[in-house]
C-alpha cells in the first residue's frame, strides 16, 4: 500500500506580485527520476514557478514538498538541508565573474564538505572535463564564450552531486548544435547520477527530446492546461492553446522528429 | 549509517590484479586514497579489474578515485577491465574523457620585469589616447548640444539635477552645519584668549565662503553622485546599452555622459551657496550659545567681512568641481569592463578620482587667484 512518494509535489499552488495574480491552482506531481518541462509562453510565470521550488520566494498560498516534506513550512535550517540537495542552472549562467572557473566550482564543496584540498582540485577538474572543459580551471567567466559559461555554470551545478537538478532555460542564447549537446549532456547526468529533473523551456526541439513529463502553463486564464508527457499531449491533448504551443501554431498534430 | 568505505586488493593469477570497493564512497564518507592502490601498480601486473560487490553507493569521489587509478594503469599499459563497475560510473568517465574544448585561449603567463614596465608603459600610452578621445567626445557633444543636433534628452537632464541637488540638501545641510560649528568651536578657543570673540565670525565665514563650502560640498557629491554616474554607466556597458546606443548612431556621451555633468556643474554651485548659509547658521549657533555674541552682532560681523569677490570665488569653485566629478564619474563608468568586479572598481575609482581632482584645482585655482 505505499506507493513510492514523488520527489517533488506542487498543491493548490498560486503565484503572486502583490495582487497581481501570476498563476492560481497548480498541482503537479514529478516522480524520482523525471525529466519535468515546465512550459508555456512568454510572461506565464515558468521562472517564478521555479524560484517558488529552489526556495528563492516563498509562494503566495499553496504549497511545494519535496517528498514527504512541506517546503515552506519547514525551519529554515531544513530548507537550506534541501535546497543543498538542489542543483540550479540559471538563465544566463550566474557565474561569479570574480573567481575563476575552478573556484566557482569549489566554492558549494568548501562550503559544505570537509575534504582536503587536493581532493576538491580533483572533484573540480573532473565536473570541469565532464562538461567538456577540461584546462580550463584558471580562466574567469569573462573570458569564455556563452556556451562555454553555460556549460561551466552546469559544471557548478552538480558540484555536490545534486539529487535534483533545475534549469532555467538552459538552451537560451545558445546555437542549435550547442542546444543539442546541452541537452544531450543533461540526458547523461540524469542517467549516471539518478538525478531528478526540472527544466523551465519553450524550445519545442528540447521537450519532445527529453522530456518525460511536464506542465503547461497559461497567461490568459492565469492556471495550468495540462500536465503529461508532451509527445503525449501532442497526441491526445484537445485544449486549443496546449496543441497551438506544441506545434508551434500550425495545430497539425505530427510528431516531430529531431 | 553507511558503511565505511574501503577496498581490498587481491591477485587470483599472477600478473592479474581485481580491486574490491566496498561501502559508500560519496562526498561525505572518507574512502581511502589512491596511493596504495598505485604502489601495487608495478611493471609485473598486466591486467586490472574492479569487484562492485559491496558498493553500495557512490557519487563524484569515486570517480575522481577511479579516474587517477585508470591514468596510471593507462601509462603503464596495463590493461583494464571496466565492466563490472556500475554503468553510470563508466559513461561518467567516458564522458569526462570526451574530446575536450580546444584551448583557443591562451592562459597569461606572468612576464619578466621589464617587459611588465614596457606593457604598462602602453597601457598608459593607450588611456591617455582614451582619455583624451573622452574628453574631446564630450567638447563635440556640446558643441552638438549648443546646435540643437544632439540626443539630449530634457527629462533625463531633470531627473540628474532632482537627485544632485534637491534629493542631497539633507546630507550637505548636516555637513555643512557642523563643519560651520567646528570652525568657529576652533576658532573661538583662540580668539577668546584675547578677548576677540566677535571674530569667530569672520573666520566661519570667511572659510565657509572661501573654501569649505565648494570643499565639503563637492566631496558629498563625489560620493553620492560620482559614485552613482560611475555605477550606472558601468552597469550600462556591461548590458551592452552603451553599445547599442552606438549601434543606432546615437552618441553615449551625448545622450547619456553631457546630462550628468551639467546637471552636476548646475548644481553644485547652488548646493555651494547652500552649504555656506549653512556652515554661517552653524557657526553663529557656538557664538550665541558660548560666545555670548547675539545673532544679530554675528551676522552683522559676518556680512562687514565678506564680499560679493568672495562668494564668487567659491561658486567658481564648485562649479569646476562640478565639471571635474562628472567627468570622473562618467569616464570610469564608460571605462568599465563587462563584469560585477568592473563595476564595483570603476565605483571606487571614479570616488577617488574625482577627491583628488577636486583637492587638486582647488588649490590651483586658490593659487592663481591670489597671486
Amino acid at each position: 500500500m505505499t506507493a513510492p512518494v514523488p520527489a517533488i509535489t506542487v498543491k493548490a499552488l498560486t503565484m503572486a506580485y502583490g495582487s497581481f495574480v501570476l498563476q492560481r491552482d497548480l498541482n503537479f506531481t514529478i516522480e524520482q527520476g523525471d525529466i519535468f518541462v515546465i512550459m508555456g509562453g512568454s510572461g506565464c510565470g515558468k521562472s517564478t514557478l521555479l524560484r517558488h521550488m529552489i526556495g528563492l520566494k516563498p509562494p503566495a498560498s499553496g504549497s511545494v514538498w519535496y517528498g514527504k516534506e512541506n517546503f515552506w513550512e519547514l525551519p529554515s535550517e531544513d530548507r537550506d538541508r534541501i535546497v543543498r540537495t538542489a542543483g540550479v542552472l540559471y538563465q544566463s549562467g550566474a557565474l561569479w565573474s570574480s573567481m575563476t572557473l575552478a573556484e566557482n566550482v569549489a566554492l558549494p564543496l568548501l562550503h559544505y564538505t570537509d575534504l582536503p584540498a587536493g581532493v576538491i582540485g580533483e572533484l573540480v577538474a573532473f565536473k570541469l572535463s565532464l562538461v567538456g572543459l577540461a584546462g580550463f580551471e584558471e580562466f574567469y567567466p569573462a573570458q569564455l564564450s556563452g556556451g562555454m559559461r553555460k556549460r561551466a555554470a552546469l559544471a557548478r551545478a552538480i558540484a555536490l552531486d545534486p539529487d535534483f537538478l533545475f534549469f532555467d532555460e538552459p538552451s537560451a542564447g545558445l546555437d542549435p548544435i550547442s542546444a543539442r549537446n546541452l541537452d544531450d549532456l543533461i540526458m547523461e547526468l540524469r542517467e549516471s547520477l539518478g538525478a531528478t529533473v526540472v527544466i523551465v523551456t519553450h524550445e519545442l526541439a528540447s521537450i519532445y527530446a527529453i522530456a518525460t513529463n511536464s506542465v503547461f502553463l497559461d497567461s490568459d486564464s492565469k492556471t495550468m492546461l495540462a500536465t503529461g508527457n508532451p509527445s503525449t499531449l501532442l497526441r491526445e491533448c484537445t485544449n486549443a492553446t496546449v496543441l497551438n504551443f506544441l506545434t508551434r501554431g500550425t495545430g497539425k498534430r505530427e510528431v516531430r522528429t529531431i | 549509517m553507511a558503511q565505511q568505505p574501503d577496498l581490498t586488493i587481491q591477485s587470483p593469477q599472477p600478473g592479474h590484479l581485481v580491486v574490491s570497493l566496498n561501502g559508500s564512497w560519496t562526498l561525505h564518507t572518507n574512502p581511502p586514497l589512491p596511493a596504495a592502490l598505485l604502489a601495487q601498480l608495478d611493471d609485473s601486473v598486466h591486467h586490472l579489474a574492479f569487484a562492485c560487490g559491496g558498493l553500495e553507493d557512490w557519487d563524484t569521489r569515486l570517480l575522481i578515485f577511479l579516474r587517477t587509478v585508470l591514468t596510471a594503469a593507462r601509462k603503464r599499459h596495463i590493461e583494464i577491465d571496466l565492466t563490472s563497475l556500475p554503468p553510470g560510473t563508466q559513461r561518467l568517465l567516458a564522458l569526462s574523457e570526451a574530446v575536450p574544448e580546444k584551448a583557443t585561449y591562451t592562459q597569461t603567463a606572468r612576464d619578466f620585469l621589464v617587459t611588465r614596465i614596457g606593457r604598462g608603459a602602453i597601457a598608459l600610452y593607450a588611456q591617455i589616447l582614451e582619455v583624451a578621445a573622452f574628453t574631446g567626445e564630450i567638447i563635440l557633444a556640446f558643441f552638438a548640444l549648443l546646435s540643437g543636433k544632439s540626443p539630449f534628452s530634457a527629462r533625463d537632464f531633470f531627473y540628474f539635477v532632482q537627485a544632485c541637488g534637491a534629493e542631497s540638501l539633507p546630507i550637505v545641510t548636516l555637513i555643512s552645519v557642523l563643519v560651520g560649528v567646528i570652525l568657529s568651536f576652533v576658532g573661538a578657543v583662540q580668539l577668546q584668549m584675547f578677548g576677540a570673540q566677535i571674530y569667530v565670525a569672520n573666520l566661519v565665514g570667511l572659510g565657509m565662503v572661501l573654501e569649505m563650502g565648494a570643499l565639503m560640498s563637492g566631496i558629498i557629491i563625489a560620493g553620492r553622485i560620482g559614485a552613482a554616474y560611475a555605477a550606472q554607466l558601468g552597469t550600462m556597458q556591461v548590458n551592452e546599452e552603451i553599445d547599442a546606443l552606438r549601434t543606432m548612431g546615437i552618441s553615449p556621451v551625448g545622450f547619456l555622459v553631457l546630462p550628468r555633468m551639467l546637471a552636476l556643474m548646475l548644481m553644485l554651485p547652488l548646493l555651494c551657496i547652500y552649504a555656506d548659509m549653512m556652515g554661517i547658521l552653524g557657526g553663529s549657533f557656538i557664538g550665541v550659545t558660548m560666545l555670548d555674541l547675539s545673532l544679530v552682532e554675528y551676522l552683522e560681523q559676518t556680512r562687514k567681512t565678506l564680499h560679493l569677490s568672495q562668494c564668487g570665488q567659491g561658486l567658481l569653485k564648485s562649479a569646476v568641481f562640478g565639471v571635474l566629478i562628472g567627468y570622473a564619474g562618467c569616464l570610469r563608468g564608460m571605462q568599465c569592463g563587462r563584469s560585477a568586479l568592473a563595476v564595483g572598481e570603476a565605483t571606487t575609482s571614479a570616488v577617488v578620482t574625482s577627491i583628488v581632482l577636486i583637492v587638486v584645482s582647488d588649490s590651483i585655482i586658490t593659487f592663481i587667484i591670489n597671486m
